[in-house]
């Protein structure tokens, strides 16, 4: 009896679990989808750079998450109510917090992250560019010459 | 009883890790060849007992041993037998099994084919994979042991996560696991000749190939992963910048960077300490994969066994392999002096450029992959760096490369000559403009990224093509190309691939169309230039799933082109929904069908795709690790390499 309860346990939180994850929608359905087809454009390209909080990595446009259907409405929601597209996505920061945001800002600290890719690549440019000219205008190949070393190493074989 | 055999004989290699890890090297710096002779047998004994550590573990998979924690946490008996065998490293403490194995698996070939090595490289070489193995070897022994019994064993298993029962799935960690562990052997060939003071072209030939051979493996690994995402998550992405995909994606591109510096040192003896300092890196960044995927310090789709305890372990290895080889470079790079001259305008230079790109493209990606992290330790922000980011700031390197590769490829050696090479290149970059602008017009007011996919694929490919061709020189024979050396024919697969790729990302970022609908049974509706109709919407019961199964006819005014079978699956063991699309695939595109839930008004949720160019991405891929295979069949590693250089005097370390 004892065991019964446990599978029955077991079963239930691990359908509660995967019902959070899967539930019945499968991304955007047929009944979220809006009448304007402009208006609709617009709802799935922002809903492309909002995460889906219960998700790992994935955009609520992508999701299965029934969390995700409630974004997409509410989204869609306050697209019908006028809000334009900067507005509609600030309305959901507020509530969720720039973690939803899959396309970071670049306020704050965030600008070295946008900066990183150009800074590296005018870093390494350079580099490169030092590297290239110290080989252009190196005028001793040295392909023959040995080192001292290996000048002394010579001799040993060459007097065994 | 095979398990505890297969327990004892882990415990012995990680013993002979022990010794291969120390013998060797003393014996390497006191050149005593006896204790140098200790790591060829011990790289062997290593390998073996492995590989009957792992095949201990496949055993009880097989079998079903229930007795077995791990088996019965991620097998089932009614499960195929296909995902019964994979189900050996679809887990955490299997999947470092076969880490080790395939690590002690590298350091028997290079034990083997090794012979031509100088001793004391050989000796350091192996001395230096075993230190890595230990590592490994006690990470598992200590924290993920896979041989541990139950005291009460259950009648069934718990299934393994019916996402990973897949074929495509099944060989890719397989792959992913050669291509990331086979960076190891690059690394120790590094951190080997800093402790010889000593790197030239004999090196450099015997690294490329080990190079080669990880980075087929990991193309081959990473487009199984990009492909199983395209079919199995149901909407047909196929790239989502997850971190543990951004994990794999780095050392891809370090290895294809230092594939290409590796030749500057083969050919032209420069570029040797950045050489070096790729090889740590490129395999430094496979640890950090590892330590992401296995740490769950940064949430993703792939993350399994979720452990402090482990990650703090794989950190203190990465921390100790990376910090440790760096400060060897640090302290020995001035020893490594470039020989070869060659002007601004060379070969030598162009692919210092696409190290540039590559090497500061793969930095990018570790930024954005880290950044969130950053963000919360230091600026207490919890923020997401998503797939718009990453898109925005790696494609730009991805398009330099594209433009500056023809011409880099074929430039002259030493000295080269724009003008001439630019002027042979035209034809191929008039088409690739042309077929670009063709396209423009077709669409219209679509993304732009179609018209630079195409320019940039076609010039890839028809620019490759005209250097290939240019080896005939004047001659119109063409039976000369197939006695060109297989390493040319590697270039021109290799680089056509990344052209190929290109075209089909671009076709399928570009271009995609999508419906999304209610259909009921029976009727029919159009997408593109596509009719479909849902037939009938049956029940099926598989081996271990219960699956909604939709019949859909697709044609083409009128002309029936296949019938397909779009699933959804429900595994009750493991209580988890997957979707099965049915695809129609096609050279130009795939058409993509997905069923949805039974709606309450009757009829079935469905999602139809269009993707054009499909197939190109992972085409490319393929193509590409072909391409890397020819080369790495070339006569020049086939023959003892390095053979010729046997008549030098040894180095002297450079103490």
């Amino acid at each position: 009896m004892r065991a019964l309860l446990l599978v029955l346990m077991l079963a239930g939180s691990a359908s509660a679990l995967t019902g959070a994850f899967a539930g019945a929608a499968w991304a955007v359905q047929p009944d979220e989808v809006l009448e304007d087809p402009a208006l609709e454009a617009r709802a799935r390209e922002l809903s492309k750079g909002l995460r889906c909080l219960v998700c790992q990595n994935e955009s609520i446009d992508e999701s299965n998450a029934s969390l995700a259907r409630d974004l997409r409405i509410l989204l869609r929601d306050r697209l019908m109510a006028g809000d334009s597209d900067e507005e509609a996505v600030a309305f959901i920061v507020d509530r969720y917090g720039e973690f939803v945001l899959l396309q970071p800002t670049t306020g704050g600290w965030n600008w070295l992250l946008w900066a990183a890719g150009p800074l590296m690549l005018l870093a390494a440019v350079a580099a490169g560019a030092l590297y290239i000219r110290g080989r252009s205008t190196s005028t001793t190949e040295r392909e023959e010459g040995l080192s001292p070393a290996e000048q002394k190493r010579l001799e040993e074989i060459l007097k065994e | 009883m095979i398990t505890e055999l297969g327990h004892f004989a882990l415990i012995l290699a990680f013993l002979v890790a022990c010794v291969q890890a120390v013998v060797p090297l003393i014996g390497a710096h006191k050149r005593w060849p006896g204790w140098m002779a200790v790591a060829e047998p011990a790289a062997t004994a290593q390998f073996f007992l492995t590989a009957f550590a792992f095949g201990a573990l496949m055993h009880a998979f097989i079998t079903s041993d229930f007795s077995l924690k791990l088996v019965v946490e991620n097998s089932h008996s009614a499960k195929p037998m296909l995902y019964k065998i994979s189900g050996t490293w679809g887990n955490h403490e299997g999947s470092m099994l076969l880490w080790v194995l395939i690590l002690a698996l590298f350091g028997a070939m290079a034990a083997w084919f090794g012979g031509n090595l100088p001793p004391t490289l050989r000796a350091r070489v192996l001395a230096v994979q075993s230190s890595i193995a230990l590592a490994f070897f006690a990470f598992i022994l200590f924290t993920s042991n896979p041989f541990l019994r139950l005291v009460v064993p259950p009648f069934d298993g718990q299934d393994l996560n019916p996402l990973l029962q897949d074929p495509g799935l099944a060989f890719h960690p397989p792959f992913l696991y050669l291509g990331y562990v086979g960076l190891s052997i690059c690394f120790s060939f590094a951190v080997a000749a800093l402790i010889e003071g000593r790197v030239d072209a004999a090196w450099a030939r015997w690294v490329r190939p080990w190079t080669l051979a990880a980075w087929i493996f990991l193309t081959i690994g990473i487009a199984l992963g990009s492909w199983w995402a395209y079919y199995e998550l149901g909407w047909g992405g196929f790239w989502f910048w997850d971190p543990v995909e951004n994990a794999s994606f780095m050392p891809w591109l370090l290895a294809a960077a230092l594939l290409h510096s590796a030749i500057v040192v083969e050919k032209r003896e420069a570029l040797k300490s950045w050489t070096i300092l790729l090889a740590i890196l490129a395999f430094g960044f496979s640890l950090i994969g590892t330590f992401i995927v296995r740490s769950g310090l940064l949430t993703s789709v792939h993350a399994f066994a979720n452990d402090p305890e482990r990650g703090v372990f794989i950190l203190m290895i990465l921390v100790f392999f990376t910090g440790g080889a760096l400060t060897l470079f640090a302290a020995r790079a001035g020893a490594m002096q470039a020989k070869g001259v060659f002007g601004v305008v060379s070969r030598e230079s162009a692919l210092v450029a696409n190290n540039i790109l590559l090497a500061v493209a793969a930095f990018v990606i570790f930024v954005g992959t880290m950044w969130p992290l950053v963000a919360e330790m230091f600026f207490d922000r919890k923020l997401s760096v998503g797939a718009p980011f990453f898109n925005m700031a790696f494609t730009p390197f991805m398009m330099l490369l594209g433009l500056i590769l023809p011409v880099g490829a074929m430039m002259a050696w030493k000295r080269g000559r724009v003008t001439r090479t630019l002027q042979t290149l035209m034809p191929a970059f008039v088409l690739a403009v042309l077929l670009a602008g063709l396209v423009w017009t077709m669409q219209t007011g679509r993304s732009l990224m179609g018209p630079i996919g195409v320019f940039l694929g076609v010039w890839l490919v028809a620019g490759t093509v005209t250097d290939f061709l240019s080896r005939l020189g004047k001659s119109r024979d063409f039976s000369r190309l197939f006695r060109l050396p297989r390493a040319d024919w590697g270039k021109l697969l290799a680089h056509s691939g990344l052209g190929i790729t290109m075209l089909g990302i671009a076709g399928l970022t570009a271009w995609q169309e999508e419906d999304i609908r209610v259909a009921q049974i029976g009727e029919t509706f159009s997408v593109g230039q596509y009719e479909l109709q849902l037939l009938n919407v049956e029940q099926i019961r598989g081996p271990n799933y219960f699956s909604t199964m939709g019949t859909v006819r697709l044609s083409e005014s009128g002309h029936d082109i296949a019938l397909l079978h779009p699933e959804k699956r429900n595994y009750p063991v493991a209580q988890m929904p997957t979707t099965e699309a049915a695809i129609d695939y096609r050279f130009m595109r795939d058409v993509y069908v997905v069923i949805g839930d039974p709606q309450d008004n009757g009829g079935y949720v469905m999602r139809t795709y269009i993707k054009p160019l499909a197939n190109w991405v992972w085409g490319g891929c393929l193509i590409m690790a072909l391409g890397g295979a020819l080369s790495l069949s070339d006569r020049r590693y086939r023959i003892a390499a390095g053979a010729r250089k046997t008549v030098q005097p040894q180095g002297v370390p450079a103490e």
